[in-house]
């Protein structure tokens, strides 16, 4: 059964990046780029792991992913955040949120690989 | 060639010595307002009253006309007091200066060259943090780098790669790459021109405060009963400035209104400065005293006094710097100013004596009050503002209180051991 990842990113050209390397490396990508409606869009796609952007149209990431949060069942998705905004602060809140792992802009592919790897390792060993 | 600062001299001389403008004035015999235009360099000085403020002032009249030594020596004092971890022969200061000028010289130049890099560090990393347009600009860099990155990688390390995807990375790599350029450019052009002049464009608050700083916030007009509306804002760019700008204008035309310059300087004159007596004087609140007071032309209130206005959220709607006590642009300030505390018992006014710590170990009077917004139905809860007078005090060892240390934001706070501490600081201790 293949592995799905939900790409929430409005940047299309980073978005189809990522969804070339994850295809490649066998997982099935959803894309969307709204932040309003992301919610419904996890709960609908029902991903093996989020990858989220902070900066979306209608909702931020880290609304989205508190929000996400306070739902039962979605408290053991693992969530790869990605952000142009690095400092302490902005990982902190992230952290505070709920975030497996904070990425900042411009991370290398082979970064970005690793850490879906390690978070879908860690998901299905738990 | 005639000496046109002797007044300034004068007014510098003063203040090392901690006496008030009305006290020099009544000691030689003239009027406080007399000498406020000696000091502002209005008016002509020489011969006798010369020799008598000089008298007044403990220093040779030369010292009042040459000026050197006094601005050097002011200079010094200020490096000294600056000084962590060193303790300066203030005693001797004099003497240093006089035997030995170039080296006084300088020290004192070191200094400023300090303190001038400080202010840059604490406006760039404040900007950094918190202007809204540097903060879309970085992201857009950073986001166009990314993928770029991102895709050149996939081009550059894979080893077969299927045409259509190689044609569209080929596009989105040429996209991006004319993106990163527009915006890095766009990046740069808005630095330079906030550099060189000043104008923090998409900041409206920023050009509020400049157009009150450049009007010494004192409106000549208003106080001879204009309406705020005729106060000419074509300088101003953008509409949301030129909005806020007639808010604050609407204000200070009604605090105009309830407390007249000629009044406010009368009541001045019979008593020292009190706030409490000045609102009861005037059938005011205290907020009103307090915004009032920082409007008042210079030499009303004897030492510089700077203005800060926040909401309930503790964002910064409105300030009047004060040399010394530095003021984050966009909020976030320290959150152990008076101001603040205010917030937490509003209708109370509460007055602090603060050093700020950072750049320099300045003391400051500070008088803040809370009060409830209008509102515009019954059972409302109340949405507080609270605004803060901040007063240099000139001679801290002739009035001692006890001073609480505040910082100016948590990001250029040297404070190590500060329990309200938000975010660690980016300068390292005693910077």
């Amino acid at each position: 059964m293949s592995r799905k990842v939900l790409l929430i990113e409005d940047e299309p050209n980073i978005a189809e990046a990522i969804r070339f390397l994850l295809t490649r490396e066998g997982w099935q990508v959803e894309t969307h780029a709204e932040g309003a409606d992301a919610l419904q869009v996890i709960r609908v796609a029902s991903p093996d792991l989020l990858i989220l952007d902070v900066m979306l149209p209608g909702k931020s990431g880290m609304e989205i992913l508190r929000d996400l949060r306070e739902l039962e069942d979605m408290q053991g998705l693992p969530v790869l955040m990605l952000t142009a905004r690095g400092q302490t602060r902005d990982r902190e809140m992230a952290e505070n949120a709920g975030v497996s792992r904070f990425m900042t802009k411009p991370f290398s592919n082979s970064e970005m690989l690793t850490a879906v790897r390690d978070l879908h390792a860690q998901a299905t060993q738990s | 060639m005639r000496d046109t600062l002797t007044g300034s001299r004068i007014r510098e001389r003063r203040q090392i010595a901690g006496l008030r403008q009305a006290e020099l004035a009544r000691q030689v015999g003239i009027s406080a307002s007399y000498l406020n235009l000696i000091e502002h360099n209005r008016r002509r000085i020489g011969g006798k009253l010369l020799v008598d403020i000089a008298s007044a002032l403990t220093v040779e009249p030369s010292v009042l006309t040459r000026g050197i030594e006094a601005t050097l020596i002011s200079a010094l004092r200020e490096a000294a007091a600056d000084s962590v971890g060193q303790k300066a022969e203030l005693d001797g200061l004099e003497e240093f200066a006089g035997r030995f000028p170039g080296w006084a010289g300088v020290l004192a130049q070191m200094h400023r060259r300090v303190v001038s890099l400080e202010r840059t560090v604490e406006t760039l990393s404040d900007r950094l943090t918190h202007d809204p347009h540097l903060a879309a600009s970085m992201h857009e860099v950073l986001s166009t780098a990314a993928a770029i990155r991102s895709t050149a990688a996939i081009l550059a390390d894979t080893q077969e790669i299927e045409p259509q995807w190689r044609d569209r990375f080929h596009k989105n790599l040429h996209q991006d790459a004319e993106r990163l350029a527009d915006s890095s450019k766009s990046l740069v052009t808005y630095l330079d021109n906030s550099d060189s002049d000043g104008d923090h464009r998409g900041v409206p608050q920023e050009d509020v405060e400049a157009f009150f700083d450049a009007n010494n916030h004192h409106f000549n007009d208003i106080e001879h009963g204009g309406a705020a509306a005729d106060v000419d804002l074509s300088e101003l760019d953008s509409a949301a400035a030129k909005s806020l700008t007639q808010d604050f204008l609407a204000i200070y035309a009604a605090d105009a209104r309830a407390m007249p310059l000629k009044d406010v300087q009368a009541a001045l004159a019979e008593a020292p400065l009190d706030p409490l007596q000045l609102a009861s004087r005037f059938s005011v609140d205290v907020a009103t005293v307090l915004r009032r007071l920082a409007t008042l032309p210079d030499g009303y209130l004897g030492r510089p006094t700077g203005l800060v206005v926040c909401d309930a959220s503790g964002s910064i709607l409105f300030s009047k710097s004060v040399p010394g006590f530095a003021m984050p642009r966009f909020g976030e300030a320290c959150p152990l100013w008076p101001l603040f505390q205010a917030l937490n018992r509003p209708l109370v006014p509460i007055r602090q004596r603060v050093a700020q710590l950072g750049r320099a170990a300045a003391v400051f009077d500070c008088y803040a009050y809370a009060w409830p917004q209008p509102g515009s139905k019954f059972d409302q809860a109340p949405v507080y503002r609270s605004v803060m007078l901040v007063r240099s005090v000139e001679d801290v060892a002739q009035d001692a209180q006890a001073v609480a240390r505040v910082g100016p934001s948590c990001r250029v706070c040297p404070h190590d051991n500060c329990s309200s501490r938000r975010e660690p600081s980016i300068l390292s201790e005693g910077f």
